[in-house]
């Protein structure tokens, strides 16, 4: 019986007509993906996208160039080099982060005791050359002043779990 | 279309050959047209089996897709290994092309609108369909190169092996309408079942061979689950590892081309070609071609429907389709339709 069953199964192709029945089930059902440049899925706070260094709102930068962060940094893509400045305090002269090297561990920003390197939302910084992506200390500060407002609103909302 | 260039004063030799060669440019230029967009088509088609959205940027819908792609590969170099066969290498893109095109000389796209009406169009599609093995099978060589030539040997094994059941399934539909000429075939389906039907599809004694030579067509054209010639996950890109630029764009077209050649057999042989669905007068109102084109981009729906569906076959159950099943049923198929017709006294 079961055999006979099998042939018969066989010769519908049953198997065939199930799977395909299944697909076209799927094929009307509205799509998974979104439309992404258009379209964006929600970021947690705590998402590690490119680097910014921050500064203090009277202007004043917060790196006080420590160097823990090059220190932590496992893919040794961050340089820093410092000495004090003309009112005595230490600052950077260099600030760079190799980005090709960067594996967004998020070392750094842990390390850091003044909040000044962190780690913001954006992810959409593909560059047409290598080059690029060697980032120095203005470009690091820039994107501080660009990414602020969203930062601190990450740094905010994630605080009391830290 | 003869008659047409010879009312502008040609002698009859030059109006034959003019309209001959406007005949194949109306049929080439918008199968290349309409190759782009079933390649988009095809894209869109399993992103939604996917249940992702495919390709919706280049024009309205993603629609200019194909072309941006064909204008991407066009500006590339062309690079040929070395250690090529140089001259082999370049002709065998070519081969595919062409071959693909020129099967289309045959099929009627409506009532008598057909290049050329031989009187054996179904042995000439099915001599033409065997040739295009060759472009792939010296790709395969003439790259020397490992993976190539692997996909080549299955490609010769493969596309021989269901080109035999191919091949006696055409036996079937060529006894049942006792015409080779494919337009005569698509006639011979008018009211063939209850008089009213047209298609050789439903008749129950030919819808199973209709079935195998839609799997067989399948792996004629070596598509998913048949597509163990460029087998991504094994041979790379199979033939056409080594080909870049307009080489590879040509092989790309020409496999569309036989796409939408099977596609076009499947409509011709089984359901009804130019003809509507039913016999039925108001349904004439709309032309053939519509009809013909509505039933070919709903074999190509299956097509690609079965791609998304199904994995891919191993190469010992590909031949053992073949061979141990398709083979053995389709000569049945044979003396049971030849059988019947005999015993119904049709061959009077």
């Amino acid at each position: 019986m079961t055999t006979i069953a099998h042939l018969i199964k066989t010769f519908t192709l049953w198997e065939f007509v199930k799977a395909h029945w299944l697909t076209l089930q799927y094929f009307f059902k509205p799509k998974a993906t979104i439309n992404y440049p258009f379209e964006k899925n929600p970021l947690s706070p705590r998402f590690r996208g490119e680097h910014a260094l921050r500064r203090y709102p009277n202007g004043e930068e917060r790196c006080i160039a420590c160097k823990l962060c090059e220190a932590v940094c496992p893919a040794l893509a961050i340089t820093i080099e410092s000495e004090p400045r003309e009112d005595g305090s230490r600052r950077t002269t260099r600030y760079d982060i190799d980005m090709t090297k960067c594996i967004y561990c998020g070392f750094c920003q842990e390390a850091c005791p003044v909040d000044a390197i962190v780690e913001g939302p954006n992810l959409e910084f593909a560059t047409e050359t290598r080059e690029e992506l060697f980032y120095d200390k203005a470009k690091l500060l820039d994107n501080g002043a660009k990414w602020e407002r969203a930062i601190a609103a990450n740094l905010a909302a994630d605080a009391p779990y830290r | 279309m003869t008659s047409f260039f010879q009312t502008l004063g040609m002698s009859y030799e030059t109006a034959w050959f003019t309209a001959t060669i406007a005949g194949i440019l109306l049929i080439a230029l918008p199968l290349m047209l309409a190759v782009a967009l079933i390649i988009y088509a095809e894209r869109k088609l399993w992103a939604a089996f996917a249940l992702r959205r495919g390709p919706n940027v280049v024009g309205p819908f993603g629609v200019l897709q194909s072309f941006a792609d064909g204008l991407k590969v066009f500006l590339q170099e062309t690079i040929i290994p070395s250690a090529s066969n140089r001259g082999l290498f370049l002709i065998a893109p070519i081969i595919t092309f062409t071959v693909a095109l020129m099967a289309w000389a045959v099929i009627p796209f409506a009532d008598g609108v057909v290049l050329s009406n031989i009187n054996v169009g179904l042995l000439y599609i099915l001599a033409i369909s065997s040739l295009g093995v060759y472009g792939v099978v010296i790709a395969g060589w003439a790259s020397n190169s490992k993976y190539p030539f692997y996909s080549a040997m299955r490609a010769a094994a493969q596309m021989i092996s269901y080109e035999v059941s191919i091949g006696f399934i055409l036996i079937c539909i060529v006894l049942w309408a006792g015409t080779f000429n494919v337009g005569g075939i698509v006639e011979g389906q008018r009211g063939h079942i209850f008089g009213f039907i047209n298609a050789y599809a439903f008749n129950p004694l030919l819808f199973p061979i209709a079935i195998m030579f839609l799997i067989s067509s399948m792996a004629e054209t070596a598509r998913a689950p048949f597509d163990l010639t460029e087998a991504e996950s094994e041979l790379v890109a199979g033939y056409q590892t080594e080909y870049s630029s307009m080489a590879f764009a040509l092989f790309w077209l020409g496999e569309y081309a036989n796409v939408l050649l099977m596609c076009a057999l499947n409509a011709i042989l089984f359901w009804g070609g130019y003809l509507p669905p039913v016999d039925w007068a108001p349904l004439y109102a709309v032309p053939g071609i519509i009809w013909f084109f509505v039933k070919i981009l709903l074999m190509f729906f299956v097509f690609a429907w079965v791609k998304a569906t199904v994995p891919r076959y191993r190469y010992d159950q590909l031949m053992r389709l073949g061979w141990k099943v398709f083979l053995p049923i389709s000569l049945f198929w044979v003396f049971l339709v030849s059988g019947y017709l005999m015993f119904t006294g049709h061959f009077a």
